[in-house]
């Protein structure tokens, strides 16, 4: 899919050179090893070929980096993103989102025994943290985990003199490695139930409903568990958001948001700005919140009834909600689709948590991007390097804030900005007010 | 009412903006460059591949008809004021009732033997940069003429793909017209540091030819002579009005307009870079050719041509630019020599890539102009202490407000006041850190 605006370049110029070449095989030969003894099974799903996989995939990356970013000085370093196959969407796009979308299929809707080698691979690293064999789901979380730590590296180094850009990253990988997979794992290792202290009601879904409450009460420790995930949606959810804006969730500490914002950032200027694409992810995201809702109240109807009335209906719609939302679109689409769309199609356009924390943003908070003045020079930086596809431009260049829902913080259009003209802050009016206050006063065509 | 606005860009495009925001009034916009409004400002960036072509144009395609602004293609080659009609190159007519001027500029070419080459080009229109896309596969070397924004800016766009850059700057130091010496030698520094090969105090002498009329090499003023297959001009701009040449227009280097962008023809209006005022402000410049000025005069006329008539008011001096990794802002007046009755305090991180300069009156302390490298300040706050003649003193110790820089950021406001006391041995403190609700309530918006 050959980009046609790229008029000026009927042959893109080769950006990458051979030391990156030599990087870039290197990890993939290390991702080959994983699939091959993933598929291979026994004879090749030992621990020193999982190690030496990884391995190899880090050493790429560290190669890519130090040709790419530090060794020149720290600065805005997006040269050829619209040139390279992998990031504008040529061949190699296409091949890894090939592999992604095969890889998450499998994952969500194949057998376990498909992941008979990859487990075995894993069983180790999983007897050592768990005290029991690996699934493919510690599979999935430990893949999952290694590429949020090892491309959060290569984000944090590219900006490396943002200090919100790293201390950012930092989080999302503490909040990935620790509590998405160590303790989970460990809770699991002292034989409590596996739990998830970074997901809540409404993403995690199964959280906020009467099965969930029954398993969990069969533990000690349930109680204090079914209060926290309680205590984060009914309550830090508003309180925070208020102060800091969606993004302390979002863009620090969400797995999801973690996975998007490392894995992901190669991928971020793909998210369609156009009006309509805004159009579609405000119904979008809005239909799957009701849908959340509204399955979670007849699960709690049906139980409180003793599927009197409901009968099947609302095991078969959670079904059908954890199919087609949980594993097709925050899943398969979601991270199967990064090279084409980006890296937050699931955050922009289902996740209902997005939209809970959106609504919040955009009524109830201090959060706003400001602009400075009058010096935007309408370049499209800001527009273009928002993974959730808002057109930044279109209000700096009208001297507005930006408060927009679906603005997860992660500050990137602040920093590409070559004017210095976006800071996100907090202010303790209204942010809807002071939005209001500007397009009033600038008059805005 | 017909209104015909020859040029598209940023002036021609704010005026038809605010004017269709303000009226019901028939737009036309003309353009020879494109179909569509563009950033020129951006155009780096396409060639760097941070943006495709399309990035960098603010408007969807549908805002023009929605908006009822329309564009048409055509090279004007001659105006009939009596008639009220435009000619185009390829016989078009197209008649105004109002006629908005906005052709912007043209580069500057100072008849260098050589200057006609194949391979010799300026960075103005989309044209140039298809020109040096052209040029750029196997350039094994490009020299670039002219230490300016444009001239950094080209250096940039080919260190970006690897390609080798002579940059051959007049002045003996990077833009040392407008920088202060400190700025401008960081800038210098800066370069050394990307590998650029900067040769200062050095001009153009001519532009080889390779026997088939392509460049081959360019020899400087120091009689060296620099293989390259790229020349790069980059020497400024002048107002485009060449082909107004037989209309009955008053013109010295630009149109000529007095502060209501009127020409001395009626129903004639310029604005943009091809505007040359006739009474600029005190300490401004009859021709302004950025960005900011063009979108400033477009949206003044729109004001005027929709029964409010409106002078322009450029307000207090703004710019901003990039030097490679280094971002600038400006604000007020800040001149390279300092006048005998003015002070300047200055500050540079230990790294050398960041500073601040705050230049003030020496008697009264009332603060003149902000100059910034690698720190962001907030616009409206300088705006404010400029306008009301703030005393330094007080700056310094409100300079919180000002900090526009990402938050976690290191505050440098501490840094300045040390140094300021330092100079003058005075004990000030900073009084007001970084924060939102107090700008907004220093700049009493905060309702
Ligand atoms: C590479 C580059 C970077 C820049 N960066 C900055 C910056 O960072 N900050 C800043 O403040 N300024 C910057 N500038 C300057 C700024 O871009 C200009 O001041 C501004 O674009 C001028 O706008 P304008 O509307 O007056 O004219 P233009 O943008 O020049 O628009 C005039 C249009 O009219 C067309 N036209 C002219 N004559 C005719 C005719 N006879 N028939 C039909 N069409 C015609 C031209 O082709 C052109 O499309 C930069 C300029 C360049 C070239
Ligand atoms: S990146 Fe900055 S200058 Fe460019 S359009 Fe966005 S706000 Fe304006």
């Amino acid at each position: 899919m050959k980009n046609k605006s790229l008029s000026f370049t009927p042959h893109p110029p080769a950006m990458t050179s051979g030391l990156q070449k030599l990087a870039l095989t290197v990890s993939g030969i290390g991702i080959v090893m994983v699939l091959v003894a993933g598929m291979a099974r026994k004879a090749l799903a030992t621990v020193p070929v999982l190690w030496t996989a990884l391995g190899l995939i880090t050493i790429g990356v560290v190669l890519f980096i130090r040709s790419e970013y530090s060794r020149q000085p720290a600065g805005i370093r997006n040269n050829g993103v619209w040139f390279r196959s992998l990031s504008a969407r040529g061949i190699w796009a296409w091949l890894v989102a090939v592999v992604l979308t095969g890889f998450y299929t499998a994952l969500y809707f194949g057998p376990e025994k498909w992941f008979a080698g990859l487990t075995e691979l894993f069983s180790p690293l999983s007897q050592m943290l768990r005290g029991r064999a690996a699934d493919k789901w510690f599979v999935y979380g430990g893949l999952y985990t290694f590429s949020v730590l090892v491309m959060g590296l290569k984000f944090g180094f590219k900006y490396r003199h943002n200090r919100y850009q790293v201390l950012r990253t930092v989080s999302v990988s503490f909040f990935q490695l620790g509590f998405a997979f160590l303790v989970p794992a460990f809770m699991q290792l002292m034989n409590q139930p596996e739990f998830y202290f970074s997901y809540f009601w409404p993403l995690k879904d199964w959280y906020g409903t009467p099965s969930a409450v029954q398993y969990f009460s069969k533990f000690g420790i349930g109680p204090f568990l079914l209060l926290f995930g309680a205590l984060m949606t009914f309550v830090a959810t508003p309180v925070l958001t208020y102060f800091f804006g969606k993004r302390w969730y979002c863009s620090w500490v969400c797995g999801c948001g973690g996975l998007a914002e490392t894995a992901g950032d190669p991928f971020r200027h793909l998210s369609d700005k156009s009006l309509k694409a805004w159009r579609l992810e405000r119904w979008m995201i809005h239909s799957v919140l009701v849908a959340v809702v509204l399955m979670t109240a007849l699960l709690w109807l049906n139980s409180w009834q003793k599927g009197g009335i409901l009968g099947d209906f609302s095991r078969s719609f959670a079904q059908w909600y954890g199919y087609l939302i949980g594993m097709a679109f925050s899943g398969v689409v979601g991270v199967g689709f990064y090279p084409l769309m980006g890296s937050r199609v699931w955050c922009r356009f289902g996740c209902p948590q997005a939209a809970i924390l959106g609504l919040l943003q955009k009524k109830r908070s201090k959060f706003r991007i400001t602009v400075n003045g009058s010096q935007c020079i309408s370049c499209g930086n800001c527009s273009t390097y928002c993974e959730m596809g808002i057109d930044v431009r279109h209000y700096a260049q009208r001297g507005q804030d930006v408060v927009r829902a679906s603005c997860v913080g992660c500050g990137i259009c602040a920093a590409v900005c070559p004017r210095g003209v976006l800071r996100l802050e907090g202010a303790g009016l209204d942010a809807g007010q002071r939005a209001e206050y500007l397009r009033n006063t600038k008059e805005p065509a | 009412m017909k209104i015909v606005i020859l040029g598209n860009g940023i002036s021609g495009i704010t005026a038809a903006r605010y004017i269709r925001k303000r009226s019901d009034h028939e737009i036309v916009v003309v353009s020879d460059e494109s179909d569509e409004f563009f950033s020129r400002t951006a155009l780096m960036y396409v060639y760097m591949g941070h943006m495709r072509e399309r990035d960098i144009r603010p408007y969807e395609p549908w805002f023009w008809d929605k908006n009822r602004i329309r564009r048409q293609r055509a090279r004007i080659a001659r105006i009939d004021v009596a008639a009220k009609i435009l000619y185009g190159t390829g016989g078009q007519e197209i008649g105004y009732d109002k006629l908005i001027l906005a052709t912007g500029s043209l580069p500057n070419r100072f008849g260098w033997p050589g200057q006609e080459l194949d391979g010799v080009h300026s960075l103005y229109h989309l044209q140039d940069l298809e020109a040096m896309e052209r040029h750029s596969a196997g350039l094994q070397r490009a020299v670039i003429v002219g230490g300016g924004l444009i001239g950094v800016e080209m250096a940039e766009m080919f260190h970006s793909r690897k390609i080798p850059v002579t940059f051959l700057v007049r002045e003996s130091s990077f833009w040392n017209m407008v920088l202060p010496s400190e700025e401008s030698a960081m800038v210098n520094r800066h370069l050394l540091e990307h590998h650029i090969d900067l040769r200062l105090s050095t001009e153009l002498e001519a532009v080889l030819d390779d026997g088939q009329g392509k460049c081959r090499a360019a020899v400087t003023t120091s009689g060296e002579t620099i293989d390259c297959g790229f020349v790069g001009l980059t020497v400024g701009v002048s107002p485009n009005i060449g082909f107004l040449r037989d209309a009955p227009l008053e013109t010295n280097r630009g149109i000529l307009v007095n502060t209501y962008l009127e020409t001395n023809l009626p129903d004639i209006y310029a604005i943009g870079d091809c505007a040359e005022l006739r009474d600029p402000q005190p300490g401004r410049r009859a021709i302004e050719a950025v960005w900011y000025t063009g979108r400033m005069m477009g949206e003044a006329l729109a004001y005027t041509l929709t029964g409010d008539r409106t002078a322009y008011d450029p307000g207090i001096w703004f710019n901003s630019a990039k030097f490679f990794d280094i971002e600038y802002q400006v604000y007020g007046t800040i001149t390279p020599d300092l006048p005998e009755t003015q002070a300047s305090l200055y500050w540079e991180h230990p790294d050398g890539r960041k500073s601040i300069r705050l230049n003030y009156e020496r008697s009264a302390g009332r603060i003149l102009g902000f100059n910034l490298m690698g720190i962001r300040y907030r616009q409206e706050v300088c705006e404010k202490w400029l306008h009301a003649g703030t005393s330094v003193e007080t700056v310094l110790q409100q300079l919180g407000l000002a900090n526009f820089d990402p938050e976690f950021s290191t505050q440098y406001e501490c840094a300045l006041i040390e140094q300021y006391n330092r100079q003058t041995g005075k004990s000030l403190r900073l009084r007001q850190k970084r924060s939102l609700p107090a700008v907004l309530q220093f700049l009493g918006n905060e309702k």
